[in-house]
């Protein structure tokens, strides 16, 4: 066990992935003499060598398909796009190769690989840096969505992304990056894809999140239980196949809901949620499901990034009013 | 531009290839053509989803997959049929995908032959990381993707072509120039004089041949197969052919060429020129053609009856293979379709 940042244990996570199936390459854009834009891969090309770490040219098609390739050919691939918003010139594979080889050979031909995201605001990044499109991607039958915000969940739901028979679009919140420190355990683990994660247990309201806006919420909850609330948070995890039923169980507990997440509002896994809570838990409520999001806009520059994303100040407004209802 | 048989039968130069073996490529042409037009015929009774014929084709891709190791990967587009055939995908299963069906997607194991691609382009790429894979493992396998000259203009071109330099994959890039993209005419798609020349910017070789010579595809196939296997890298081929049919049976060529010149191109008849090459060696007779076709013509009937007799998809079947275990969500919706 070692105190870990969550990139220091994503690093961790695909070293032993390196060291403990032969299968497992990894390729990206400067990933390998650099360790990526954010050093995710530092170190790994020197230990692992030239043919288990390869720099790509600058192409998140042919990386992507080019992954796909070599995992219909046997090997376990973890591709890694620099930025969510960089992801799109390779959506073409993603969502008509990747997610689809298998249904279109009825198994016998199939994806087991791994495309890991830097994605979220909140660093003063240049435009196309700061994206949160996930439901996008939660949107496609085929493919996984996970999405960690600890690290000891990035280090066991990266190693389960890596085993998983089916490709996982695997997304690391950049703001969590250097700014939680926990104990991982090092020795080998996996998280299973799917459940969510009961971060704290409460009986009078129910935030729902996941990524970087999992801080913003435990920061919301503790003061709302300062005020005397007893707030359950989720940490939601895995947004494709998205846990319906830890949702409906929490939600007919406290009969309140709101979703944090920072993707624009319309259209996003917040309507999922309170879609499932509505379909499953109505009866249970007693106020709306209220979401807390970033707005209908492009992700502003570094200096609108304030008005733009959800804080615990705006969390607690909204809780507080579906408190009071 | 390689030739090894001209039009009318004769060879030039020498033939490398023996009379047996040529009588094998032509029987194969045979039956691939007589599936063609089976196909268009079933498409016509409404028994066959959207077809897209390979009629003209046949050398092309007869010639690169007779190239090919059983165990080399093919990943080739909706109308590379008598390619994918060659390569060991049977017939039934091909009828069996155009009766719109995904089980004719599912190679048999041992066939490494991808499902075709319909999205144009995307799958060269595939080809790239197929035998990217297979030189780590040192398995020698190569891996050939076929595509028309239209792909050549979508940025996966680009960057499979230059993903597969770079790692000097074992990679076959086979063009079929067949003269247009749907409606769009060659000389328009790029201002390339070939696109066999291309392969220069990308630093690997670029070969062009005739695309209705079965001989000379498969000896310029064969031998950018064996620079792969031999850790000599990728090639890109140029077979100029030409689609003697539709896009697709839902394509009306009057449109936008003239049938004039479809007339010449069936004087350039990959099949016929064949034909004539065995007849002046004293390897075809009339007897021997009818034997053909009829052979040709009960295997693929037989395939037919394969592909229709298959049992109707079940509904659980499409969630089914979504993923190797159903979700939580698809178990949902399992119940749900099920009620």
């Amino acid at each position: 066990v070692s105190e870990l940042t969550l990139a220091q244990s994503l690093n961790g996570a695909l070293a032993t992935a390196l060291e403990s199936d032969e299968r497992v390459v990894l390729l990206g854009e400067d990933i390998g003499r650099t360790g990526g834009v954010f050093r995710i891969t530092d170190g790994l090309r020197d230990k692992y060598g030239e043919n288990r770490v390869f720099d790509t040219p600058v192409a998140e098609s042919g990386i992507v398909g080019a992954a796909l390739g070599m995992a219909i050919a046997g090997m376990r691939p973890v591709a890694e796009l620099q930025f969510l918003g960089f992801s799109y010139p390779a959506y073409d594979q993603i969502i008509n190769h990747v997610a689809r080889i298998r249904n279109r050979s009825n198994h016998r031909f199939t994806a087991p690989l791994v495309i890991r995201v830097p994605f979220g605001g909140g660093i003063g990044a240049a435009e196309h840096h700061s994206e949160s499109t996930e439901a996008i991607y939660a949107h496609i039958p085929g493919l996984k969505v996970v999405v960690p915000s600890t690290p000891s969940d990035a280090r066991g739901l990266l190693l389960a992304a890596i085993e998983d028979p089916d490709p996982v679009l695997f997304l690391e919140p950049i703001r969590l990056y250097r700014a939680v420190k926990e104990d991982v355990p090092e020795l080998y683990y996996t998280t299973e894809i799917g459940p969510l994660r009961v971060e704290r247990e409460g009986n009078d309201i129910t935030l729902v999140s996941w990524g970087a806006m999992m801080k913003e919420t435990r920061a919301a909850a503790s003061r709302l239980e300062e005020s005397g609330a007893s707030v359950e948070v989720l940490d939601v995890r895995t947004l494709s196949p998205i846990d319906a039923d830890g949702i409906v169980r929490s939600a007919t507990k406290t009969g309140r809901v709101v979703v944090v997440h920072e993707a624009p509002r319309t259209g996003g896994m917040g309507a999922e949620v309170a879609a499932i809570v509505q379909e499953r838990a109505l009866y249970s409520l007693t106020a709306p499901v209220r979401r807390v999001t970033g707005w209908d806009t492009v992700f502003p520059l570094k200096r609108s990034e304030g008005h733009y994303l959800p804080n615990a100040d705006r969390i607690v407004r909204v809780a507080q009013q579906t408190l009071e209802t | 531009m390689l030739t090894l048989i001209s039009p009318d039968g004769t060879v030039p130069d020498r033939l490398p290839f023996t009379l047996e073996e040529m009588r094998r490529l032509y029987a194969e042409m045979v039956e691939a053509r007589t599936y063609d037009h089976k196909c268009m015929a079933m498409q016509r009774q409404g028994r066959l989803a959207t077809y897209a014929p390979f009629e003209g084709q046949e050398a092309a891709q007869i010639g690169a997959a007779a190239a090919l190791r059983s165990d080399d990967w093919v990943a080739a587009t909706y109308r590379d049929a008598a390619l994918m055939w060659r390569a060991g995908y049977p017939w039934s299963l091909l009828v069996a995908g155009r009766t719109g069906d995904e089980r004719g997607g599912q190679a048999p194991e041992g066939v490494n032959v991808l499902p075709p691609s319909i999205t144009v382009g995307g799958h060269m790429i595939h080809a790239v990381g197929l035998a990217w894979a297979e030189a780590l493992n040192g398995t020698g396998r190569v891996a050939l993707t076929s595509f028309g000259d239209g792909a050549t203009s979508e940025g996966d071109f680009h960057e499979a072509m230059n993903f597969a330099a770079v790692y000097n994959t074992p990679t076959v890039f086979l063009c079929q120039n067949n003269g247009f993209a749907i409606s769009y005419p060659r000389a328009e798609q790029t201002r390339s004089q070939s696109i066999a020349m291309k392969a220069d910017a990308y630093g690997m070789p670029g070969l062009l041949v005739d695309g209705n010579d079965v001989a000379a595809v498969l000896d310029v196939v064969g031998s950018a197969v064996g620079r792969a296997r031999n850790g000599e890298g990728p090639t890109l081929i140029e077979a100029v052919t030409y689609r003697l049919g539709p896009h697709t049976t839902a394509d009306d060529p009057g449109r936008y060429r003239d049938e004039d010149e479809a007339v010449g191109w069936r004087e350039r008849d990959p099949l016929e020129r064949v034909r004539l090459l065995l007849e002046r060696a004293g390897g075809w007779s009339p007897e021997w053609q009818a034997e053909l076709e009829t052979r040709a013509s009960d295997t693929i009937e037989e395939a037919v009856a394969m592909a229709e007799a298959l049992p109707p998809p079940t509904a659980e079947e499409m969630l089914v293979r979504m993923y190797e275990q159903p979700t939580t969500l698809i178990e949902a919706q399992l119940g749900e379709i099920g009620q």
